[in-house]
């Protein structure tokens, strides 16, 4: 159990039977009122997000988070399935949450499956990933502008922006907290 | 260690700029006190009772409590004839953090006997343009990308019509409903003070423990906020100069502490007493830290003092 003053940014809690995490936080007090917490707030299930004020009284229940590595298997219709290494139990998730790590995911890679009251709400993956590119236009010959890019297209479908240089069939490494290109991966 | 103490090294070295502005300033808002005939005084910061109110809380210092403001010894002194006295000093609040809160923090507070609210409103206005003047901030002055203009004359606006003018309910409604210091966070703070400084008054009577109610209107008090660019900076009120009225009033918060379980404070008897001879007055409370807020153009209280709590 929490309570109002307990608040911060990046704790999760549960309202109304399902999680948050409080995005935004900051301790207020109108001249000579009462302390209030206004906070910003995102549900970690469908990613909906608003503000709300609370007052010191106001008490909130712990919400029951935990990760579990899990294998990506397929994609099936509009849902993502995945398998627990342990007991080879499958989980599945939908298209909004699994949010931006869709763009990521490739046959067999390992992910942390993020479990609320062991139902699976939402994906970590690896900060790094390594994807070949799959459609990418020809290097036009005296491009040569230090730092001009080009859209070329990954074997998730995903679209990223790569220097000029880079073709087809090549691997390359994205960082998946921003979604941007880092690096070429030789071999 | 040594990587550790070096990053407290370095916030303190990214003060070299806000640290001898707050000097300057304190010793420019000194300098028109002094100016103006006003005695500097020193209370004790370790206090046996201080004031009761029901939402601040006092941190405590053995049996005794640290003050919450000097409020209690400054009126004492009026009482004893010392008609205009003015006090830089700490002042302590139980669990107030936040990026506008500092759980110790700097008071400016001033007294003038024979004074009413409105009279002390405008010798704030005046004080705050000579003092920053006198720094060099002449007509206008940029916070977060706005500009406020500090030119006289203040905005000066009631409870009352503020609510009517940016809150979706109005005053009464917000107090039948319970939701007055929500609506003034949400709605009526962040646009007050925007263009220029807004003194915003009249206060409901319930919401003014230690401010005499108007005679012509017992549902409000004379009782005033100042803010700049939405932040709250100073609180001011005509002084209740009625004992047994104090009293009650003093009554009443204490029950409320009690039912919140906060620290139980003896009613302040000398205090009281002294009211019995204060001359009609107004004071005001000015956070200087806020203040620094503004001409430092930072929202974050952490970047206007050399030492914060969790940096010791």
């Amino acid at each position: 159990m929490y309570t109002a003053s307990d608040l911060r940014k990046g704790l999760r809690v549960k309202i109304d039977n399902e999680p948050y995490i409080i995005t935004e936080f900051n301790f207020v007090k109108p001249g000579k009122g009462q302390a209030l917490y206004r906070t910003k707030l995102k549900n970690m299930i469908n990613g909906n997000q608003f503000e709300r004020t609370f007052r010191s009284v106001d008490n909130f229940e712990t919400a029951d988070l935990r990760e579990k590595k899990m294998q990506y298997l397929y994609k099936e219709g509009d849902k993502y399935c995945f398998m627990d290494n342990e007991n080879y139990e499958q989980v599945y998730l939908t298209e909004t949450q699994a949010d931006d790590a869709k763009n990521f995911l490739i046959d067999n890679i390992e992910v942390e499956i993020l479990l609320f009251e062991d139902k699976p709400i939402g994906i970590s993956l690896p900060n790094f990933v390594e994807l070949i590119v799959t459609e990418a236009e020809p290097w036009a010959k005296g491009d040569t502008a230090a730092g001009s890019t080009k859209p070329v297209k990954v074997q998730t479908g995903y679209t990223i922006l790569v220097p000029t240089f880079v073709t087809e069939g090549e691997k390359i490494r994205i960082d998946t907290r921003t979604g941007e290109y880092l690096t070429r991966v030789k071999g | 260690m040594a990587e550790s103490l070096s990053d407290y090294n370095f916030s303190l070295a990214r003060k070299s700029q806000v640290l001898p502005l707050r000097a300057k300033l304190i010793q420019s808002i000194r300098h028109f006190f002094v100016k103006n005939n006003f005695l500097e005084v020193e209370t004790p910061i370790r206090i046996p009772s201080p004031a009761p109110e029901e939402h601040i809380e006092a941190i405590p210092s053995d049996d005794w409590f640290l003050q919450t403001s000097p409020e209690l010894c400054m009126k004492r002194l009026l009482s004893a004839g010392f008609p205009q006295i003015f006090q830089i000093s700490k002042c302590f609040r139980a669990a107030e953090r936040g990026n506008q809160h500092l759980p110790e923090f700097t008071m400016l507070e001033w007294y003038v006997a024979q004074f009413d609210y409105h009279q002390i409103m405008d010798q704030c206005e005046t004080m705050l343009i000579t003092a920053l003047k006198n720094m060099g901030h002449d007509q206008d002055i940029t916070w977060q990308n706005r500009k406020i203009c500090l030119a006289s004359p203040w905005e000066k606006i009631t409870i009352a019509d503020a609510f009517l003018k940016y809150a979706p309910v109005t005053l009464e409604e917000a107090l039948v409903q319970d939701k007055f210091d929500e609506i003034m966070v949400e709605y009526i703070e962040p646009r007050l003070g925007i263009d220029h400084p807004t003194f915003i008054y009249d206060y409901p009577a319930k919401l003014a423990a230690l401010a005499k109610i108007k005679k012509c209107e017992p549902t409000a008090a004379e009782r005033f906020e100042l803010y700049i660019g939405g932040l709250e900076l100073a609180n001011g009120f005509s002084e209740l100069t009625d004992a047994n009225e104090q009293r009650q009033r003093f009554k009443e918060a204490l029950k409320a502490r009690a039912i919140k379980n906060w620290a139980h404070y003896e009613m302040p008897e000398k205090f009281l007493q002294a009211l019995q001879t204060m001359p009609p007055s107004s004071g005001i409370a000015l956070g200087i830290d806020r203040l620094m807020m503004i001409l430092a153009d930072t929202d974050k209280i952490d970047d206007v003092v050399a030492f914060t709590p969790e940096n010791l």
